[in-house]
């Protein structure tokens, strides 16, 4: 290539992309998908999704009038995770178990005190909603928390010893008070880049094919590498836009600890924008349709990065064959990646192998892409 | 009228079904569905990785690494040398817990005095961490009693109704027969009228002797029947594959569910109603469903939401009736229950097909 | 180098599904520099795939395309270079204003930096688009996108131009300047290729390739072809309450190879036998019509006698119809229709009415305000100010039985692709509430009339372009209206489907039914007994096709035809508003 020419072509590319960002911005429905629904979508997972049980409603019906039992009626009105309704009649707190209204019941019997005396202390029974298992286990694991300490405190308060006994000591580390929002947000971003880098990408493509302006532009000397460096460049930029937005969010508004530099933020987005991005790409070149390209990014993008990336459910908890299925999604890398970005830092030893998956990945997707963007219209 | 109704219902019906992208939507969906929401969605921690620094040469040290191998969440157990391959460990997300034994502490525990453990979790992973540290805790509370020879006695007897063992698809599958009715009927209806207003077909519609109001119901007839054979279809599903128990009143479940995919029949219309294209109304039925389901008490519970959002949860169908289906599977909800949850639906259906039903006339140039 | 062809098109075979008959069938064919090659016939013919095979984008299943000596498809880049394509819908970017569009493409086609604003300069007063170069492409009015996606094609001169179908949805005039523009372009160093289903535009090419469903039927300059038909088209000026009684005559007595109402006369062609005596008329067809007068031949009557002549024989609609009492009140009614949005006056005082049995014509160009008239009058659309009155009845406010007396036939014949022919009709017979019985027995009635029985349980969609037109017609008139609406119902259409079309509707007229006709198409004018010419949202005339013809007859403009009637009509409008 002579100097001339590949000066055009990089000129080339530079109007494509420019072009791309003009529409972008003055399209009302590029508007919505770039930055209506991420935004949404951060507000939703910042303030809708919380699996932290701060305020589980439990009933505590207290059968046992006397001192002790109110004591430790008292000490569960007292706990933080606990809104509790008190009832002396275990039938009216039952109906509201079955309605939802409560997620479990801590019931004191008429008998406690004298088991308390006897040591024989398995006299309260805690009922869990079963239908919320993940809540029911919380009202399980922090009633037992209440009652132990409680236990200790009338012990001491008797004047015995609690017996010896090995004590478990937790630490969560980067997230000591286990704030769900911490990664739940991080996490969300790469939801977002998703939106961005692969649905609205597809669309955009595919819409220029129900246009015809693909046509046009295809008879004229662009080659098939400027085309898709052209569509790449402006949703890189977009991409890396809204990671910024979405980083300031959850630093400001939702109060997310950053660790990490914003260097290896941005190295890690730019690698998984690769895979995000070609997999746009790979859907309108296949498709060349929007109502059929929207439906596959849904379906290929969004839904596995939001269910399979591991930000909400388990990865390690999925039968063995999704978890074989997630080694493909590169939303999986990223969402450990950020999370581990925000709360714990540049741990490069986790990072490096995420952005070599994700680059593998989008090397993958963009290869496929190269190979079936057409030359031809047919 | 009924007439015109039912043709309009039958070629409702014949569109959706003879295009293979129509089909592709009715087929495909449900059954990625069924693969990723019923196996995937789990707060149960499965596979997990420990690691464990076993310092103490005793006893007991081994005895706690015997005994958290055998536990059931447990996948690998790796044994650390040191207490300085903690960080990395952690780190790298090798496990998502690490266990940390001290030198002396078979000798603490023979001498009768109290020892420790040393739990460090991976903080990243909040809800998996806090599940495996209720694991490890009760583990070590039962060699704790082996230990000091006290009584086998758990302070505290629980009891899980509805779901004695807390099998996670017991809350998945009850309420994926909820957000499936709901994917399938808000895009069948959201694409009813865009489809026929981008194929220039609803204009002949409006000029034809057909009302609004019979438009509107013949366009939901397709979204009832689909969101009904697809409910059913995992109803069945429940049954056979997943084994979920049923406690309550099918009849009910069916009743309500009417009411429930009027609701949503309702907003799939208004979102189709204000669309010009399919493209359009496919995008407004993602707007409106991720949220939906998203906030419905399927993801994380609503109680834990902040309040002004709780109270906007109130106009999302699927947030009432997944209280309706959980509860009739799990816990045989009573029809008292079930009332009080159907009539948010009702409402919500009742603002939204007249809605749509006057913005068809309204939106047609 | 002069006798070698620009482009050889050599037995050139495509096919887009292996059992369908193939979309170009064995093509030959030669494109010279120098002038514009027209790439005639209707939809569905092949223009566009073999537009797309002399991009380059496309590959022929057999045969190759030549285009200065080299192969299309294999010298892709040094093809892109030389050509300026502009495909249908004109491939501009809507959202982008005039000026970037040119600059996309310019940029794209590596117009070097200096020489660009003199190109812009030059282009924009070239198409008379300066004083709206900031203005967004989706904007534009359909000529001046059309002039815009010339102009983007032309930057870089290319060697070859291909326009394909650039007056689709262009009204006459703008049609008629580009087509000097493009004419004044044209030198020995170019060659244009220039596609369209417009057979009119045909006999001003220069050479022409006559495709028909894949078929080349004919290449060479039009008039070679309209020369064959020489001495054989006559018109006939029966009294105009015989004039459809006649046509049907000849038609059914099959007495010309074509007939035609054509405004107030019948357009004949004469069956070859009788061609040799040059123009004597046969006196078969005089006894049936009176005096018959030669006129010059046109490129359509030569089109009509390749594919083997008009229809024949009667339509069998006539007897499907009951007739409709004729009580001598309009059956449509427009009074002082307007509609307006905001600013923006889309119809302004639109009144006619139409009696019973008569063919009336909206005419005008996209966006002059005929579909809003349309929708008004339909009930689709509430008024500014005035009324519209179908079979008596407001359609906005009456009831739903009421808007059974209407029949609406949508543009490109809107119908349930995915159904059958039978569902699409069992579906429009329930919605307008016939009986099971009647239902069913309309039905057959229809699938008989029309010929569709043998495509009873085949897909709307997948229907030859012809009997999509036919199956829009049979399910509007499945519930026998007395008001009929059509939209553009006969544009992009081959000629025999036209006429099969046509006199389908002649025989609906003999039943009372009142049928009104939206068209930008002129052609479709002829058909009417009277028309309305809309521009810029008012009326600008009415009359019969003849009246609007003399109204601009001048010595000069011997025989005017509906284009220059409607081109003259505008142009006077226009210098009124100056005055």
């Amino acid at each position: 290539m002579t100097r001339q020419e590949s000066l055009r072509s990089v000129w080339r590319i530079i109007t494509m992309a420019r072009k791309e960002t003009l529409q972008i911005v003055r399209d009302p429905s590029s508007i919505l998908i770039a930055f209506v629904l991420p935004l949404l979508l951060l507000f939703m997972f910042g303030f809708g999704i919380s699996l932290d049980a701060n305020t589980v409603r439990i009933g505590v019906v207290v059968e046992d009038a006397r001192p002790d039992a109110r004591s430790l009626a008292q000490s569960f009105q007292a706990s933080r995770y606990f809104d509790v309704t008190l009832a002396f009649d275990r039938r009216a707190v039952e109906e509201e178990l079955v309605a939802g209204r409560l997620r479990g019941i801590v019931v004191i019997p008429s008998d406690f005190t004298e088991r308390l005396r006897r040591q024989n202390p398995s006299a309260v029974q805690i009922i869990t909603d079963g239908s919320q298992p993940n809540t029911a286990q919380f009202v399980a694991n922090y009633a037992r928390g209440v009652y132990a300490v409680w236990q200790d405190k009338y012990l001491r308060d008797e004047g015995r010893n609690p017996p010896p006994s090995i004590e478990s000591q937790p630490r969560f580390w980067f997230n000591a008070e286990l704030t769900s929002r911490y990664n739940l947000v991080p996490g969300s971003t790469a939801v977002v880049m998703t939106i961005i880098g692969t649905l609205l990408t597809a669309l955009v493509i595919a819409r220029e094919w129900e246009r015809g302006t693909m046509e046009a532009v295809l008879a004229t000397p662009i080659s098939r590498i400027e085309l898709l460096l052209s569509k790449i460049a402006p949703y890189f930029a977009l991409g890396m836009g809204s990671l910024i937005l979405c980083a300031v969010a959850a630093v400001f508004i939702f109060g997310v600890p950053f660790r990490g530099s914003v260097f290896a933020l941005g190295v890690v987005a730019a690698a998984f924008l690769l895979p995000a991005l070609g997999q746009g790409l790979l859907i309108s070149a296949v498709t060349k349709n929007q109502f059929v390209a929207s439906q596959l990014a849904l379906f290929t993008g969004f839904l596995p990065a939001t269910l399979l990336s591991g930000f909400v459910f388990e990865i390690s908890s999925m039968p063995e064959l999704i978890r074989v299925i997630t080694m493909f999604i590169p939303a999986r890398y990223f969402v450990t990646s950020l999370q581990t970005l925000f709360l714990a830092g540049d741990t490069w030893i986790l990072l490096l192998p995420a952005i070599r998956n994700m680059v593998a990945v989008g090397v993958l997707f963009l290869t496929l892409t190269y190979f079936a963007t057409p030359k031809r219209i047919d | 009228m009924w007439r015109r109704i039912y043709s309009l219902i039958i070629k409702e019906l014949l569109a959706i079904w003879r295009d293979p992208k129509g089909r592709m939507t009715l087929i495909i969906p449900p059954i990625l569905q069924l693969v990723i929401f019923a196996f995937a969605m789990t707060m149960e921690v499965k596979n997990a990785d420990i690691a464990v620094v076993n310092l103490d040469n005793g006893y007991w040290g081994s005895e706690i690494e015997a005994q958290i191998t055998a536990a059931a969440p447990f996948d690998d157990v790796y044994r650390l040398e040191s207490v300085g391959q903690i960080r990395e460990t952690i780190d790298a997300q090798r496990a998502i817990a690490v266990v940390h034994i001290g030198q002396d502490f078979s000798r603490q525990i023979g001498a009768g005095e109290p020892a420790n453990i040393q739990i460090i979790l991976d903080g990243r992973k909040s809800n998996s961490a806090q599940i495996v540290n209720g694991y490890l805790t009760n583990t070590i509370a039962r060699v704790s009693t082996q230990a000091y020879g006290g009584p086998i006695v758990e302070p505290l007897r629980v009891r899980n109704w509805f779901n004695p063992n807390l099998e996670y698809n017991w809350f998945t599958v009850p309420g994926l027969i909820a957000t499936i009715t709901l994917l399938t009927t808000i895009i069948v209806t959201a694409l009813s009228v865009a489809r026929e207003r981008e194929l220039g077909t609803f204009d002949q519609l409006l000029v034809s002797p057909m009302r609004p109001l019979e438009i509107v119901v013949g366009k939901a007839a397709p979204g009832m029947i689909f969101g009904y054979i697809h409910g059913s279809f995992f109803i069945f599903m429940a049954a056979v594959i997943f084994k979920i128990p049923f406690s309550g009143s099918l009849l009910l479940l069916y009743a309500s569910m009417f009411f429930y995919l009027l609701a949503v029949i309702g907003i799939g219309l208004f979102i189709s109603a204000i669309s010009a294209t399919q493209q359009q109304a496919i995008l407004g039925a993602f707007v409106f469903a991720s949220p939906a389901i998203l906030l419905s008490g399927f993801m994380s519970p609503v109680e834990n939401m902040p309040n002004w959002m709780q109270t906007l949860t109130l106009i999302n169908p699927l947030r009432h009736f997944l209280v309706i289906a959980q509860g009739i599977y799990l816990k045989g909800l009573p029809a008292l229950e079930v009332a009080r949850n159907t009539a948010p639906l009702i409402l919500i259906a009742a603002v939204t097909l007249p809605a749509a039903a006057w913005l068809f006339r309204k939106k047609s140039t | 180098m002069q006798n070698d062809p620009f482009i050889c098109i050599d037995n050139v075979t495509k096919r887009f599904e292996p059992d369908a008959p193939p979309a170009l069938d064995a093509i030959n064919g030669e494109i010279a520099t120098g002038h514009i090659t027209g790439l005639v016939g209707p939809d569905g013919a092949g223009k566009t795939t073999l537009i797309r095979l002399m991009t380059g984008l496309s590959r022929p299943d057999e045969g190759r395309v030549l285009i200065n000596g080299k192969d299309a498809t294999r010298s892709h880049k040094d093809l892109h270079r030389m050509i300026g394509y502009m495909p249908q819908k004109f491939g501009l970017y809507e959202d982008l204003t005039v000026q970037e569009n040119l600059g996309i493409y310019a940029n794209l086609k590596g117009l070097p930096a200096a020489d660009r604003q003199a190109a812009f300069d030059e282009l924009l007063e070239f198409t008379d688009l300066a004083q709206f170069t900031g203005r967004l492409a989706g904007a534009l009015s359909g000529g001046m996108k059309q002039k815009l996606g010339l102009a983007c094609a032309l930057l870089k001169r290319p060697r070859l131009l291909l326009l394909d179908e650039p007056s689709v949805g262009v009204d006459p005039i703008s049609r008629r300047e580009l087509w000097r523009m493009v004419q004044a372009l044209v030198d020995e160093t170019m060659a244009v290729v220039w596609s369209t289903a417009y057979l009119d535009e045909a006999e001003h090419c220069d050479h022409v390739l006559l495709l028909s469903e894949g078929r080349l039927l004919f290449a060479g300059p039009p008039a070679d072809l309209t020369r064959r038909v020489d001495g054989r088209v006559f018109l006939a000026k029966p009294p105009a309450s015989k004039r459809r009684a006649i046509l049907s005559r000849l038609l059914s007595e099959n007495l010309a190879r074509d007939a035609i109402i054509h405004g107030d006369a019948i357009r004949i062609l004469t069956k070859d036998e009788t061609s040799m005596v040059g123009v004597t008329p046969p006196p078969a067809i005089v006894e049936v019509t009176g005096v018959l007068e030669p006129v010059p031949s046109r490129f359509e009557d030569a089109f009509v006698d390749v594919l083997g002549g008009g229809p024949q024989g009667r339509s069998l609609l006539a007897d499907a119809m009951t007739i409709h009492a004729d009580d001598g009140k309009p059956a449509v009614e427009a009074r002082g229709l307007t509609k307006r949005y905001g600013d923006f006056t889309a119809a302004s005082d639109i009144s006619f009415s139409i009696k019973r049995g008569e063919i009336f014509g909206l005419l005008g160009p996209n966006g002059a305000g005929k579909s809003t008239t349309f929708k008004m009058l339909c009930g689709l659309l509430t008024p500014s100010e005035g009324e519209g009155r179908v079979a008596g009845f407001d359609l906005r406010t009456a009831t739903a039985d009421a808007r059974g007396r209407l029949g609406y036939m949508a543009q490109k014949f809107a119908l349930y692709g995915e159904l059958s022919v039978a569902q699409n009709l069992a579906f429009f017979a329930g919605v307008y509430g016939l009986g099971k019985k009647r239902a069913q027995h309309r039905i057959e009635t229809m699938l008989d009339v029309f010929e569709l029985t043998q495509y009873r349980k085949v897909s709307a969609k997948t229907l030859p372009l012809g009997f999509k037109q036919r199956l829009a017609l049979a399910a509007a008139l499945l519930h026998e209206p007395d008001v009929l609406f059509l939209d553009e119902p006969t544009s992009g259409v081959d000629p025999i489907t036209r006429r099969e079309f046509w006199s389908h509707i002649n025989a609906l007229t003999a039943q009372n039914v009142a049928v009104l006709v939206t068209t930008h198409f002129m052609e479709e004018a002829e058909y009417c007994d009277r028309i309305n010419l809309i521009y810029r949202g008012q009326t600008i005339a009415e009359g019969t096709p003849d009246e609007l013809r003399n109204a601009i007859r001048r010595p000069e403009v011997e025989a005017p035809t509906m284009e220059d009637a409607f081109i003259e009509l505008v142009r006077r409008s226009d210098t009124q508003e100056a005055a």
